[in-house]
């Protein structure tokens, strides 16, 4: 086929004609049929975080905003936000927020891979539950951190990394509680805490006592030494687990110190939960 | 094979059964499995996709028949379709929001999804590869996006009980949304000998 100048430009100028017209229709028409946007909800757009996560239960940022406008639903419920964004909602809605207890993940177990023993050599698909379905992964343990970062995959703020250790940390930094690495451990290693908590179980194991110790240097044995010793009673052991009241917990520590198999972890104020752990 | 010979009755059928676009041409996956998690959205998106594609292939017919035709350029038809649908979607967007606040707040957060969708351009262009008049283009198109719509509601109400269902971790999500799909499209190559089509 020859295809000469006069194509070319034949074909340019069809297509720039179109063009024109068709942007010269739109911007007619929109000097008719332009609808102010509702100011209120272009102003909680741009307070919200717009990642659109979903924590908040509703389809992205725009689903909460337009619940926010229409129905004047809480300002707290943005879990990424925080209370930064309930308060400045609150400011923007003209109404008094109570204060929220701000929350954090936090991964359940310590034990890397030089601490933990290892049922064999895992080499297969790079994710959590692969490996999990493999004779429950490849941790003696049946219940540790497998270290293959499906956690940090989810998360949308990137507030997860793995050590070389092979083990998931959260920076409570970085992390705005979307509870969506919660949902994607295939251990359920990872809940929510305070932020302010600093001692921690850090282990999940539910094994008796003589098979906890075997599997790992560093599980919960459920001696209930913890319980006895603590003075406010805030630990119970639960189905071979201690368990702290983090609402009875005064943070005094004596559990970390008595706790022989140190699955009690004190993170001192202040110190995020990755930079204990790293 | 679609041709202008077909009654109208058979054009809309094998548009909307016979050659389903998302589970028989596997065109526009991609809103197929982003918008199906609940019935209610997938019938937003489905009732959208039917309005935009009927509207897309209403001004492209034109566009082709009346202004590539008689300019030799049809082989410019994918840009200047992507023009006129982009540019026609947004205009009824803004009529719609301005004339029919309701109708807008029901299926107008899935309208900029499908400016060039896929699946609207591709009726738009089998309409002018079947050699289709006018009429009959704007019959297979309502067949196209009917069946559009009756395989992602079906899809999403699928989904909505597999959502329940005890899946293997590793098929939660997609994986096992993509085997439903699969035996729905093995389902409906049943209606491929249908009247012969």
């Amino acid at each position: 086929m020859n295809i000469s100048i006069g194509d070319i430009v034949i074909a340019f100028l069809a297509l720039a004609v179109l063009g024109t017209v068709f942007a010269a229709l739109l911007s007619v028409s929109y000097r008719f049929l332009a609808v102010k946007g509702d100011p209120k909800l272009e102003l909680f757009m741009s307070i919200l975080p717009g990642s659109n996560c979903g924590a908040c239960g509703h389809a992205g940022c725009l689903g909460y905003a337009e619940t926010l406008v229409k129905e004047g639903a809480e300002p707290t419920g943005c879990l990424a936000g925080g209370p930064i964004v309930a308060a400045r909602l609150a400011e923007a809605m003209g109404v008094s927020v109570k204060a929220q207890e701000e929350l954090v993940a936090f991964v359940a177990c310590r034990a890397g891979r030089k601490i933990a023993k290892m049922k064999y050599d895992y080499v297969g698909v790079d994710n959590c539950q692969a490996a999990s379905l493999l004779f429950g992964g490849d941790k003696c343990c049946d219940y540790g951190c497998i270290g293959l970062g499906s956690c940090v995959r989810v998360c949308p703020f990137d507030a997860i990394t793995v050590t070389e250790e092979g083990l998931s940390v959260v920076d409570s930094a970085k992390c705005r509680a979307c509870q969506k690495c919660v949902k994607a451990c295939p251990r359920k290693l990872i809940s929510m805490v305070p932020k302010n908590q600093t001692v921690l179980v850090a282990c999940k194991n539910l094994d008796k006592g003589k098979r906890a110790k075997e599997v790992c240097s560093m599980a919960c044995i459920a001696c209930r030494i913890c319980e006895k010793n603590c003075p406010e009673k805030a630990i119970t052991v639960v189905n071979n687990l201690a368990v702290i009241d983090y609402a009875k917990c005064t943070r005094c520590g004596i559990c970390v110190e008595k706790c022989p198999q140190e699955s009690i972890i004190l993170l001192p104020a202040g110190q995020t939960v990755a930079a204990q752990a790293a | 094979m679609m041709s202008n010979d077909l009654n109208i009755f058979l054009i809309l059928l094998s548009a909307m059964l016979v050659n389903n676009i998302l589970l028989i041409r596997f065109i526009a996956l991609c809103s197929f499995f982003g918008i199906s998690n609940s019935i209610k959205t997938s019938i937003g998106m489905g009732m959208a996709v039917i309005f935009v594609m009927v509207m897309a292939t209403a001004v492209s017919w034109p566009v082709y028949h009346f202004v590539l035709v008689p300019l030799k350029l049809e082989y410019l038809r994918t840009a200047a379709f992507i023009l006129t649908i982009a540019t026609f979607v947004q205009l009824e967007e803004m009529f719609i929001r301005r004339m029919f606040p309701p109708l807008y707040r029901a299926m107008g957060i899935y309208l900029p999804l499908i400016v060039v969708n896929c699946a609207v351009l591709a009726a738009a262009f089998l309409c002018i590869d079947y050699r289709l008049d006018f009429a009959k283009s704007m019959v297979y198109t309502i067949g196209v996006s009917l069946g559009y719509f009756i395989a992602i509601v079906m899809f999403a109400a699928i989904r909505e009980v597999v959502d329940y269902a005890p899946v293997p971790s590793l098929f939660k999500g997609h994986p096992i949304a993509f085997i439903t799909a699969s035996l729905m499209s093995l389902a409906f190559l049943g209606f491929k000998g249908l009247f012969g089509l």
